[in-house]
Order: structure tokens, then C-alpha cells, then sequence
């Protein structure tokens, strides 16, 4: 849109990646005369809002400055050797389809900087909660490593930025997490180990095979100089790699107690950011270096796709459920399940519309359950429970043992003790239905569409019946987001029902971006998608340049 | 050390009759190659005979004098980098060399002689705190002759040689690991390192008897050209003596089955012994493997590729199963866990040289294994420092005692993090992740996929202990942190191993450019 120097670009993305690290060293560092404010905490959580501030600032300058009309060249690219010995190259770049992701982890990043920042200010960490220094620099890492693993065009460099991660969330889980967090961290840690150890093996299988690490280079190949044996075995070991990540059914059962043990920003980053390293992975890597391969597993993807949908809206249904003691960060977390489902459905397609779809999705999914983590994360902060039969009743000395005799359908009130804190449940809830209107909505019928008439050379009548699936899925995800808005929204609230505080300056401020974009997501899709399928075209039909 | 070479080079077969005999058994020493391990072992020499003259008070002297005559040896690998020398060669016939300083010889002794000056280093300190029991004149005399004796290994390229490097580097350690006074735990783990190590020796030696009765010769490069036209009916003779030569390696490398020792020995020895045996005693079992292996056998990769692929995915599983069992409250249970991880990354460096019998190239292979060694050895030792450093106050040396670390020291705390991330192969650690994948892709490249996934399983295995040490250390600490003074001797070890491990991560090339060049 308006015109930047290229030097300018490549410093800007060389800053992103590098930028974060240097803010986590200084994190480290005690805070020099000038810059120590109230406290300690105080300082070092405010560096944290600057680096990650400045780090936004950078991305969004940089999609600023891409060339929107042409978003299928790689752009701002940096090339230079590292390591010769084996080949790595520091190869940074950005086309349309990793630019909208880069933004979302910067933003995402920010805003969890800026809520953990105000949140101090109002009520200082108990002597409970560990250091804020170590938890600055782990955010920082987290960034860094997120926010390579989109800019990378090196296949083992994808490697490394894709393990950074692993650490930090690792820490932030198991130090500053809830209940069950170090079983839940350790979970977490070995799960996605072993598929990135096993995602190496295939990433190495596709290097030494074909002579390069390069990704463009591997892209514009399109596959040609690897056999379909080798494409095969690598696509299965990437796949294993990626899919546990993404998760795919039946390899997320990492995911859901990560998600329940994990602090409010952890589980905002691990779906917002974490989650899409592993679809982003799928369309980066697999559909354009080995797309024999991918042809050979696709069917299976899409039906491990479809049974991850059903099955997460099936986890949700029984969470919903009066008596069960569902845990509405565990619904979440199972709803993602069954929204990364859909995006490995479009991606299972092999067509641009697919595709576009499941890249929209992923950012839909980014932008509606991070907000959905932070409202979840305030309801804990005020009600001290995220237990839904805990919420769905208004007054907290009444366990849901006691609540038997209250009527029916009557729920945990929250419109009426703390109205826009329901009103933007009710409306994340919503978004993540899939509402026509709502950045929900579009990356799922894409992806269904797409499926409707797949690539040449994958069956036709199954993807059909996978779409079906797909589809009666879409209802089950409004059954459970409506039944579980109704528990906690709805309902009168008792007289003797303590008021909540409603919506505090600074939870809109980090929550008012995100209810924007899903907004202008669902109502402009074509500003996503004219960026991303300029670049799915030119990726599918091999080559990115 | 070097006399002993010359004495056990063997005199050429037959003088050619048109030279006069003087000349052409009289061979031109190359002092300068031969340099950095003679003055290694001279300086230990000249230590032993001054312990008789300093006065008691006065003993940190010999201490300083070790540790500067190993960096003077170390710099003395500076000359030899301009190119290959070659000396104790056969002055007929086929001219070939007992002693060869080429690039994989003085990576190698950089390896070993860098690994003794970290150790000297630890040992400073060691000494310092327990005058009574450790004896310093003999101590540093027995550590710079298994020093000079490791250094001598990699460039030895005859067998004889080779065996007789392998004992001066070993028959000290085990004096070493033995040599504090009144400690029956020590003695006993002398004693059990002692037995087991001159069994494998003598198995060894059996087989280079059967080498030699085979081929007659015993000069490596010999062997590689005259194996090949073994007589058919030796084939068998020839092929025992190729896998009992490689015990007497796999020994000392740790190699499972002949692990047994390592958590014993570690726990029983003087903890900067321990350090050195796990770096420096395991590159003296590695490259003897290498040279073996890949320059005097390549012929019968056959038999040695198997052997090793299976010892490599044996050691690496058993290593790390073992140091998952270890219980954090046992005495000594951070050394116990370093022994075991120290088997576990034995494997990890089998794995190329196993790799190199599939290769057109075999020795450009094993560079991997030149490669990891360096970054363990770097990150290695810089686990010892803290271990030492700790074992200072807790002279249990428990997993427990870490706990909390970050609050008292929280640069140790934070460097030991990096080390144990760096050994488990995940960023920041980002040479253990570089040095993991170079190994991972000379068994992809080899073919040997399955080892590949045993190797994955163990990295998944082994960062299940190190990450649980390493959340031990930020813990919040029990009862009140109260700092301590660190050494000025291990805050150079420290120091050192820090910069080698920070640097590598920011530029792995320079460890890693050893794995991709032929280093013979």
C-alpha cells in the first residue's frame, strides 16, 4: 500500500524474528536507572508491553508496506548462509499467505503483554506466583520462535523455530499454570517432541533427497525430483509431525489439558499462535514439496479431519451437559480440536478454495478463541472458577449440588451482573459458530466447498460424504456454543447474587482488536483472501515465484 | 610419549640394499608434529619431580603449572594447522607413517587437550578444598600422562601404537579414580574400572593379533589395502579379529554392553575425574573406533557397520532408560544422571560411524561424530563446572540440591539450563540441536532409517530428565538462598565452556564445518 524501501522490509522482518529475543536477554537484565518504575514487576512487564509493542508496530508497517498486488512473490527476503555444513540458510520472506500470520502472532503477543501488564497494576502477583521477569522473557522467546516459524524459508530452520516454542510453553504452563499444570506441561512437551523429532526424520528425507533445505526452491521443484516413495514417507513423517501440533484427531490429546492447566495467555497463545504453526506447515511444506505424497494421505487426512470435528463438538456436547463438571477451558480446547478440523479438511482438498478456506479459518480460529480465552480467563478472574456448573449458577455459596432445585433453564446470569462481559461472551460464541457476518464463517464453508469438488485425483464421493460430516458438524458446534452460552449468560439474577465487576478500560483494550478484526473479518473476507490465493494458486500449481 | 612410539613403530621389513643400513633405518623426527602431546607429558614429568621440592603451603603452584602446560600444548596445535605432517614413517617400501598430525588428528586433540585443561581447571578447586586425601603431585602427573595418552591416539595410525596410546591414557585414569585417600568407594571404583578395562585391552589385543597374523602388517593404511587379499580360508580369523579389536574401543567409548563401569566410576572418582573420563575418555573410544573402522578396515564394513549400528541404538536406550530411573533424593544422583545421559550421548556419537559403513565416503561421515563430540564435550564439562560448583555445598551432590538454584546463583542456574538444553538438543540450545540433526542426517543419509527412529524415540526419552532438571533449578528453593563466593578457577571453567556453547549456537558452523570436510 504505500511504498517502503526493500532494505527497509528485510530489516523490519529480520526484527520481528531477532527483535523478541533481544527484548527476552534484556527481560533478564536488572532494569537501568530511568526505566525502573514502581517496582520491579512493574518495569519488567512494561518492557515486555514495548518490545512486544514495538514488534507489532514492525508487522503491521510491514504489511503496510507489501506489494498487495502481488502477494504471491515472496517479499522483504533475506538470504544468507549459516551453516554451510548442513546447508541452512537464513532464508526469511514473506508472501500472503504467512503475512496475515505473522500479524495475528504480533498481535496476540501484544495484547497478552498488555493484559498481563494491567492486570498487574490492578492486582499485584501474590507472592504465588513466580517472578514476572521469567515470564516476560518466555513470551518474548515464544514470540520469536512463532513469529520464525512463519518467516522462515528453510526447511530445518522451520525446524528449529518450530522447537523454540516448545520451552517457553513448557515454563509458562508448568510455573504459571492451574491445577494439574506440571502433568499437563509435561504432556504438552513430550507429545510435540516426538512429533517434531519424527517431523525432522521426514524433513531431512525431502533435504538430502532433493539436494536442498530451500523451501522456494523445493516449491518451484513442485515434488518433480523426489519419487513418490521418498514423498510418501516423508509426507507421512511430516504429517505425524504437524498433525500432533495442529492436533489432528487422534493425536490432540495433548491439547485439552494444556489448554485447562494453562494461565489465560498461555492458552490465548497456544491457540491463537501454536496451533496454526502446524496447519501453516501443512501448506507451506507438504502441499508444494511433495505433492504426490500428500495425494496419497489426503483422503486419510480429510477422514481424520471430519471424526475430529464430530468428535469435538461430541467432547463439547458432554462438557455442556448439566452435571457434568465441565470445564469451560477444556470445552474451548476440544471446540478447537473440531475447528482445526475443518481447516485440515480445506487443506485435504488440494484446491484453492479449500485451501484459501482453511487459511482464513486458521485466522478466524486465531482471532475467536483467543478472545474467547481471555473472557474465559476474566470470568476465572471474578468468579474464581471456570467449573461450568460452578458458572451456571449466579451465587457462588451454592454448589451445583445445592442447585438442583432451581428451575430448569435458568443459568449463571452473567448478562445481568455483568452485561458486557456476557454480551461479548454471547458474541465470541457466536463468532465461533461460524455466523454468517463473522470471521467465523467464512473459512468453513470454504473448506466444505472445497471439498465439494476436491483435486483431480482424490475421490470425489468420499470427500462428499466427508463434507456432509463436516457439515451436520457446524450444528453440533451451535448446539454446544449456544447451550453454552445459555448456562452462563442467561438467566435472572438473584437478589442475593454478588455483582461482578463488568468490563475493565484494559480488558477492552487488549479484547476491542480482536472483536474488530472478527468483525471485519466476516463482513470484508476479501482483504484475507486476496492476499492468500494469489499465493495458494502459484503454491499448488508449484513454484512460488 | 613419543619415545615410546618410536620404540613400538616397526623397524621396516627390509632395508633396501643400495642405501647403507644407518640411514635407512634413522628417521627424521618432525618434532613440532609430535609436540603437543610430548609436552604434555613432559610438563607432568617435571610437575612429579617438583612435587618433591615444594613446600606443602606452597602446592597450588603445580596446579597452575598443569593448567598452563596444557594450554601451551593446546596453543601448540596452532603450527600444524597449515597442513598435514607425517612422521615415524618407514623409510622403505611403502613409506607409511606411525604418526599423522592431519585435521581429523588435531580436532581431535583439540577435543582432548581443551576437554584436560577444563578438567585441571575443576581440579584446582578439587584440590584445593581436599588437601588431605588428594595427593597433588601425583595427581597431576597421572593427569597429564592419560592427557599426553589421549592426545597421542588420534594421531597414532598403526595399531601398535595405537594400543600403546589407549594404556597411557587409560592406566593413569584408573590411578586417578582411585586416589583419594581413605575412601573405599573411590577404591572399589578403581578397582571395578581397572578389571573390566584390562579385560577388554586384552580382548583387544587378541584381535590385532589376528589382524596382524592376517595381514602382516600392522600400519593401518596397510591393512586397509592388504585386507582385502586375505587369503579365503582367514576370511573367518580376519573377520573375529575386526570385532574383538573393537571392543577394547567400545569399552572405553561406554558402548553398552561395557557401560557397567560408568556410574560406579563417576560417582566414586574425584568429580573433575569424572568430567574428564566422561569427555576425554570418550573421545580416546571413539576415535580409536574411527581409525579402526574407517581407515584401517573400510574393506569390512560389513562386519563392523551392523556391530556398530546395533551398539549405537543399544548404548543410547539403555543409557537413557537409565537415567530415567534415577531417583533425585539418591546421594550423588546429578552425577549418577550425568554418567548415564554420558552413555545415552555415547550412542548418539556411534551413530555416523555406524552410518560411514553405508557411505561411498566413509570418512567423511565419522565427521558428524567429530562434530557432536566437540559440542558435547563444550556443554559436557560445563555441567561438570556446576555440578562441581555445587557439590562444593552439597557434598551429596543430590538432584534435590538443585533445587532453587536460579535463587541463589542464578548465572549457573541459568548457564546450567542452557547446558542441559544444549545436551537435550533443544533451541536455545541451539549446537545440541544443530549437532543432533547433522548425526540424524548421516543415518538418513545411510539409510539406516530405523536407527533414525530409535535415536528419535531417545532425544524424546532424554528430554524428559533433562527438562526435569532444569525445572528443578528455578524452583522456588527450600529454606533461605544464601550466595556463596564461586572460585575464581571454576568461574573460568565456567566461563570458557559458557562462551565455546554460546558461540556455537549463534554460528554451529564452526563445529559443525569439521562434519562436512574429509578430515584424513
Amino acid at each position: 500500500m504505500i511504498d517502503i524501501n526493500e532494505s527497509v522490509m528485510q530489516f523490519l522482518l529480520a526484527f520481528l524474528v531477532v527483535g523478541p529475543l533481544l527484548g527476552a536477554a534484556a527481560a533478564l537484565l536488572p532494569a537501568p536507572p530511568g526505566l525502573k518504575g514502581k517496582s520491579p514487576e512493574q518495569a519488567v512487564l512494561r518492557h515486555g508491553v514495548t518490545v512486544t509493542g514495538a514488534v507489532l508496530l514492525a508487522a503491521i508497517v510491514l504489511a503496510l508496506g507489501f506489494d498487495h498486488d502481488h502477494p504471491a512473490t515472496m517479499q522483504a527476503t533475506t538470504d544468507i548462509a549459516w551453516i554451510p555444513a548442513l546447508d541452512v540458510r537464513i532464508h526469511l520472506g514473506i508472501d500472503g499467505i504467512s503475512l496475515p500470520l505473522l500479524v495475528l502472532t504480533a498481535l496476540l503477543t501484544f495484547l497478552c503483554a498488555l493484559h498481563s501488564y494491567f492486570k498487574q497494576q490492578r492486582q499485584p502477583l501474590t507472592s504465588a506466583g513466580p517472578a514476572p521477569k521469567g515470564f516476560v522473557a518466555l513470551l518474548l522467546v515464544l514470540e520469536s520462535g512463532s513469529l520464525a516459524t512463519f518467516a522462515v524459508l528453510d526447511l530445518l530452520l522451520f525446524f528449529l523455530a518450530f522447537e523454540t516454542v516448545l520451552v517457553p510453553m513448557y515454563f509458562l504452563i508448568a510455573r504459571w499454570g492451574g491445577e494439574g499444570r506440571a502433568r499437563a506441561a509435561w504432556t504438552f512437551i513430550l507429545y510435540t517432541l516426538l512429533g517434531s523429532v519424527v517431523m525432522l526424520l521426514g524433513l531431512l528425507v525431502i533435504g538430502l533427497d532433493a539436494g536442498t533445505f530451500d523451501m522456494m526452491a523445493l516449491a518451484t521443484d513442485n515434488g518433480r525430483s523426489l519419487t513418490t516413495s521418498v514423498q510418501v514417507i516423508a509426507v507421512l513423517a511430516i504429517g505425524v509431525g504437524l498433525a500432533v501440533k495442529t492436533p489432528m484427531w487422534p493425536l490432540h490429546s495433548w491439547l485439552p489439558d494444556a489448554h485447562t492447566a494453562a494461565p489465560t495467555i498461555g492458552s490465548v497463545l497456544l491457540a491463537g499462535v501454536l496451533l496454526k504453526m502446524g496447519t501453516y506447515g501443512f501448506v507451506r511444506i507438504l502441499l508444494p514439496v511433495a505433492p504426490d505424497g500428500f495425494r496419497t494421505f489426503a483422503p486419510y487426512l480429510a477422514a481424520f479431519a471430519v471424526v475430529g470435528i464430530i468428535y469435538g463438538s461430541l467432547a463439547c456436547l458432554a462438557l455442556a451437559r448439566r452435571g457434568a463438571g465441565g470445564d469451560l477451558k477444556r470445552l474451548i480446547a476440544y471446540s478447537s480440536v473440531g475447528h482445526m478440523g475443518f481447516v485440515l479438511l480445506g487443506i485435504a482438498t488440494m484446491t484453492p478454495t479449500g485451501v484459501n478456506g482453511a487459511l482464513f479459518a486458521n485466522i478466524a480460529h486465531g482471532l475467536v478463541t483467543g478472545l474467547l480465552f481471555f473472557l474465559v480467563g476474566a470470568v476465572k478472574d471474578r468468579t474464581g472458577s471456570t467449573d461450568l456448573d460452578v458458572l451456571s449458577t449466579p451465587s457462588p455459596d451454592r454448589g451445583p449440588a445445592t442447585a438442583a432445585p432451581r428451575p430448569p433453564g435458568t443459568g449463571g446470569a452473567l448478562y445481568g451482573r455483568a452485561p458486557r462481559l456476557g454480551g461479548l461472551l454471547a458474541f465470541a460464541a457466536v463468532a465461533s459458530l461460524g455466523l454468517p457476518g463473522l470471521a467465523g464463517f467464512w473459512g468453513e464453508m470454504l473448506a466444505l466447498f472445497g471439498a465439494f469438488d476436491p483435486a483431480a485425483g482424490l475421490s470425489r464421493p468420499a470427500f462428499l460424504t466427508f463434507m456432509a460430516i463436516g457439515a451436520s458438524g457446524t450444528l453440533l458446534t451451535a448446539a454446544y456454543l449456544l447451550v453454552v452460552v445459555r448456562r452462563v449468560c442467561m438467566g435472572a439474577a438473584p437478589q442475593d447474587a454478588p455483582r461482578l465487576a463488568d468490563v475493565q478500560g484494559y480488558e477492552f483494550a487488549a479484547w476491542t482488536p480482536l472483536v474488530a478484526l472478527t468483525l471485519a473479518g466476516g463482513l470484508w473476507p476479501r482483504a484475507l483472501l486476496g492476499l492468500t490465493d494469489p499465493a495458494v494458486q502459484q503454491l499448488l500449481a508449484g513454484g512460488t515465484r | 610419549m613419543s619415545a615410546l612410539a618410536l620404540a613400538d613403530s616397526p623397524v621396516p621389513a627390509a632395508a633396501e640394499p643400495a642405501q647403507p643400513l644407518a640411514a635407512s633405518v634413522v628417521q627424521s623426527v618432525d618434532w613440532l608434529a609430535v609436540a603437543p602431546p610430548t609436552l604434555t607429558a613432559l610438563v607432568g614429568l617435571a610437575v612429579l619431580v617438583a612435587d618433591l621440592f615444594v613446600p606443602a603451603a606452597r602446592k597450588a603452584v603445580l596446579g597452575w603449572t598443569a593448567v598452563a602446560g596444557l594450554a601451551a600444548s593446546t596453543a601448540l596445535l596452532l603450527p600444524l594447522l597449515d597442513g598435514d605432517r607425517s612422521t615415524f614413517c618407514l623409510t622403505a617400501g611403502t613409506r607409511a607413517c606411525s604418526y599423522t598430525a592431519d585435521r581429523f588428528t588435531l580436532v581431535v586433540q583439540f577435543l582432548v587437550l581443551g576437554g584436560a585443561l577444563l578438567a585441571a581447571l575443576l581440579s584446582v578447586t578439587a584440590l584445593k578444598d581436599d588437601t588431605r586425601r588428594l595427593p597433588p603431585g601425583e595427581f597431576w602427573f597421572l593427569l597429564l600422562s592419560s592427557a599426553a595418552g589421549a592426545a597421542l591416539l588420534p594421531a597414532s595410525r598403526d595399531l601398535a601404537t595405537l594400543v600403546v596410546a589407549l594404556e597411557v591414557a587409560s592406566l593413569p585414569a584408573f590411578a586417578l579414580v582411585g586416589i583419594r585417600h581413605g575412601d573405599r568407594g573411590s577404591s572399589e571404583a578403581a578397582l571395578k574400572f581397572f578389571l573390566s578395562s584390562v579385560t577388554a585391552t586384552a580382548v583387544s589385543l587378541l584381535g590385532i593379533s589376528f589382524v596382524y597374523a592376517t595381514t602382516g602388517t600392522l600400519h593401518l593404511t596397510e591393512i586397509a589395502a592388504r585386507v582385502q587379499q586375505v587369503d579365503g580360508q582367514f576370511h573367518t580369523l580376519a573377520r573375529t579379529g575386526v570385532v574383538l579389536t573393537l571392543v577394547g574401543f567400545a569399552f572405553k567409548t561406554a558402548a553398552v554392553p561395557f557401560h557397567f563401569w560408568v556410574p560406579d566410576t563417576y560417582v566414586g572418582a574425584p568429580l573433575p575425574i569424572a568430567a574428564y573420563l566422561s569427555v576425554v575418555g570418550k573421545a580416546v573410544g571413539f576415535t580409536g573406533l574411527i581409525l579402526v573402522t574407517v581407515v584401517a578396515l573400510p574393506s569390512y564394513a560389513d562386519v563392523w557397520g551392523p556391530a556398530m549400528a546395533g551398539l549405537a541404538a543399544l548404548t543410547m536406550t539403555v543409557g537413557n532408560t537409565g537415567a530415567l530411573r534415577q531417583r533425585t533424593t539418591r546421594a550423588y544422583s546429578a552425577v549418577r544422571l550425568l554418567a548415564w545421559s554420558s552413555v545415552g550421548q555415547a550412542g548418539y556419537l556411534l551413530v555416523p560411524i555406524a552410518a560411514a559403513a553405508h557411505s561411498d565416503d566413509p570418512r567423511q561421515q565419522v565427521g558428524s561424530t567429530l562434530a557432536y563430540a566437540l559440542m558435547y564435550a563444550a556443554v559436557n564439562l560445563g555441567a561438570f563446572t556446576v555440578a562441581a560448583l555445587v557439590g562444593r555445598r552439597h557434598t551429596l551432590n543430590r538432584l534435590t540440591d538443585y533445587r532453587g538454584l536460579y535463587a541463589t546463583n542464578p548465572v549457573a542456574a541459568l548457564l546450567l539450563a542452557f547446558f542441559l538444553l544444549c545436551l537435550a538438543g533443544l533451541p536455545p540450545g541451539i549446537i545440541g540441536l544443530f549437532a543432533k540433526v547433522a548425526v540424524f542426517s548421516a543415518a538418513v543419509e545411510a539409510d539406516l532409517g530405523w536407527l533414525a527412529v530409535v535415536m528419535a524415540v531417545n532425544v524424546v526419552i532424554a528430554l524428559f530428565y533433562y527438562l526435569q532438571w532444569t525445572a528443578l533449578l528455578f524452583r522456588a528453593p527450600e529454606g533461605e538462598a544464601v550466595r556463596h563466593r564461586v572460585p575464581a578457577p571454576l568461574t573460568a571453567a565456567l566461563a570458557v565452556t559458557a562462551v565455546l556453547g554460546v558461540a556455537l549456537s549463534g554460528a554451529p558452523q564452526i563445529a559443525l564445518r569439521v562434519a562436512d570436510t574429509n578430515l584424513f
